[in-house]
């Protein structure tokens, strides 16, 4: 039976000689990293990029465990640094910079326009122990108002699903984020927020078994290609 | 491949045996389960051990867990109970196809569960739309919890329970309804004192669920210290941050695991 059970893993990842880079990144390059990984496919015959988005903590956390990735992206340089103390990736270059927004259902059933508005409404922000959760706490103290949230979710996505399915009144993503929900929640721009930048750097990881293909992955995602697609999401420069 | 050994002698009242070979996939089996124990025990790190897990974010998670779990449990036995009577006693029609949707959520994806609560008592759903207008909001609640929590451990409940009547039959019932008693006697007196042993089981049981309920409540209720934030919630949040506590915390909900289930193994061992 076991025996039986290995070889249909096996034959599962069988059949190719197609080169195959693993890519880790951050929940919030779901949209642009996907359209970026096509147009590296379509340059590099015979090689297939695999993409795993979710939070950038948990990501960082796999690789630490020696998940095989080639390539991590985060969504803010705490994460990064916690890999590149124990030289799990090579030298990071940030590419990406996005900041915080108020996500509200269409129609802001609650009216909120400002921060201070926030402490009126049913309000989800992300964990502070994940980047976009840190930005929150940040963006909180800087503009010296209190979150009294309803939940403090695990990713970025999870925050964006409260607002969108209309249970959360309010909440606090990136400005990317809302572009990308396309209508399913409205965004409420808070000045505030152009003093906590969230800063995104990518790196080769230390055991890539490609890193060739890796660092021309790296060199996508922070050239004029890269740039292109990331500004068209919303993201500023780095 | 036959084993002599076996074999039963003439005359011998030994019992049958078991085939040897059958050790080799029935410890592989074992070995399954028991070993990712091990690896969690070995991997404690016993001298951070006590900070760990008396952190109030901690005792907060593992409070109401048990709060929650023994609430869930409580409305799993009052409206299991009857429900598992009118499934195995009662002859109406359609309860075959009504046991058939109660035991969903013992196969559903909890995940799966959590979204259908939310379309049921959400600020939008269902019957959470009327509520909101009451000024009753259920979700970001620990009474979402209790419903995620209540939602998954009562088939498990009524499973157990069902089956234990069924096996027990309606023999005594028919003898004490002869003799003159109400079904409400009946049912007091002579069913449920029979089938203890299936409640107390089916009890335990939907008790361990509700403590290890997670997709259900990370959907529907939200993750908030002390208000939704279970044990597993925490565990899950931990684990990207300080994988130390969430494997420290990981222990204790075996810990605590392994008490319910050996609590109800020597109760049912007394009996």
């Amino acid at each position: 039976m076991v025996v039986a059970g290995v070889l249909l893993l096996g034959g599962c990842g069988g059949g190719s000689d197609e080169q195959v880079l693993t890519v880790y990144a951050a929940a919030s390059l779901t949209g642009t990293f996907t359209e970026l990984a096509d147009t590296f496919e379509e340059q590099h015959d015979g090689v297939e990029v695999r993409l795993s988005f979710g939070g950038s903590s948990d990501l960082a956390t796999q690789v630490v465990e020696g998940a095989p990735t080639d390539v991590f992206a985060s969504a803010d340089e705490a994460t990064m640094t916690r890999l590149t103390d124990e030289q799990l990736v090579e030298e990071p270059t940030p590419f990406a910079t996005n900041r915080l927004e108020i996500a509200v259902p269409p129609g802001n059933p609650a009216g909120v326009s400002t921060l201070a508005d926030l402490a009126g409404a049913d309000l989800v922000v992300c964990a502070p122990a994940v980047p976009c959760g840190a930005a929150a706490v940040a963006l909180a103290e800087t503009a010296g108002v209190r979150l009294d949230p309803v939940s403090e979710e695990q990713s970025v996505t999870d925050v964006l699903g409260k607002v969108a399915s209309g249970e959360a009144e309010a909440g606090l993503v990136y400005e990317t984020d809302v572009l990308a929900a396309d209508g399913d929640v409205e965004g409420v721009a808070v000045p505030e927020a152009a003093s906590v930048v969230n800063r995104y750097p990518i790196a080769v990881v230390a055991g890539s078994e490609e890193p060739g293909l890796a660092e021309e992955l790296v060199a996508l995602v922070t050239g004029t290609e890269g740039r292109r697609v990331l500004t068209a999401a919303g993201f500023g420069p780095p | 491949m036959r084993v002599r050994a076996t074999h039963a002698r003439p005359g011998s009242t030994a019992p049958a045996g078991v085939p040897r070979w059958l050790f080799v996939p029935a410890g592989l089996a074992a070995a399954l389960v028991v070993v990712p124990l091990v690896a969690l025990v070995v991997r404690v790190d016993w001298a951070a051990f006590p900070r760990l897990v008396t952190s109030e974010a901690s005792l907060d998670a593992l409070l109401l867990s048990l709060r929650t779990s023994a609430t869930s449990t409580a409305l799993c036995l009052a409206g299991g109970v009857p429900l598992a009577v009118v499934l195995a006693r009662s002859r109406a029609r359609g309860l075959g196809a009504l046991r058939a949707l109660l035991l969903l959520p013992l196969v559903l994806p909890p995940v799966v569960g959590g979204i259908a609560l939310l379309y049921t008592f959400g600020r939008r759903g269902l019957l959470g739309e009327h509520l909101d207008v009451l000024g009753v909001q259920v979700g970001f609640t620990t009474t979402a919890v209790v419903l995620a929590q209540t939602f998954v451990a009562l088939p498990f409940l009524v499973v157990s329970l069902e089956g234990a009547l069924r096996t027990a039959g309606d023999r005594y019932e028919t003898v004490a309804a002869t003799l003159g008693a109400r079904p409400g006697t009946v049912l007091r007196r002579v069913t449920l004192p029979l089938v203890l042993p299936g409640l107390v089981s089916g009890t335990v049981l939907s008790f361990a669920r509700a403590l290890g309920e997670f997709g259900a409540t990370i959907t529907f209720a939200g993750s908030l210290q002390g208000v939704t934030r279970t044990l597993p919630v925490e565990i899950y949040l931990q684990r990207e941050t300080d994988p130390d506590a969430a494997v420290a915390l990981s222990l204790v909900l075996v810990v605590v695991a392994v008490a319910v289930i050996g609590v109800a193994g020597h109760r049912a061992a007394v009996r």
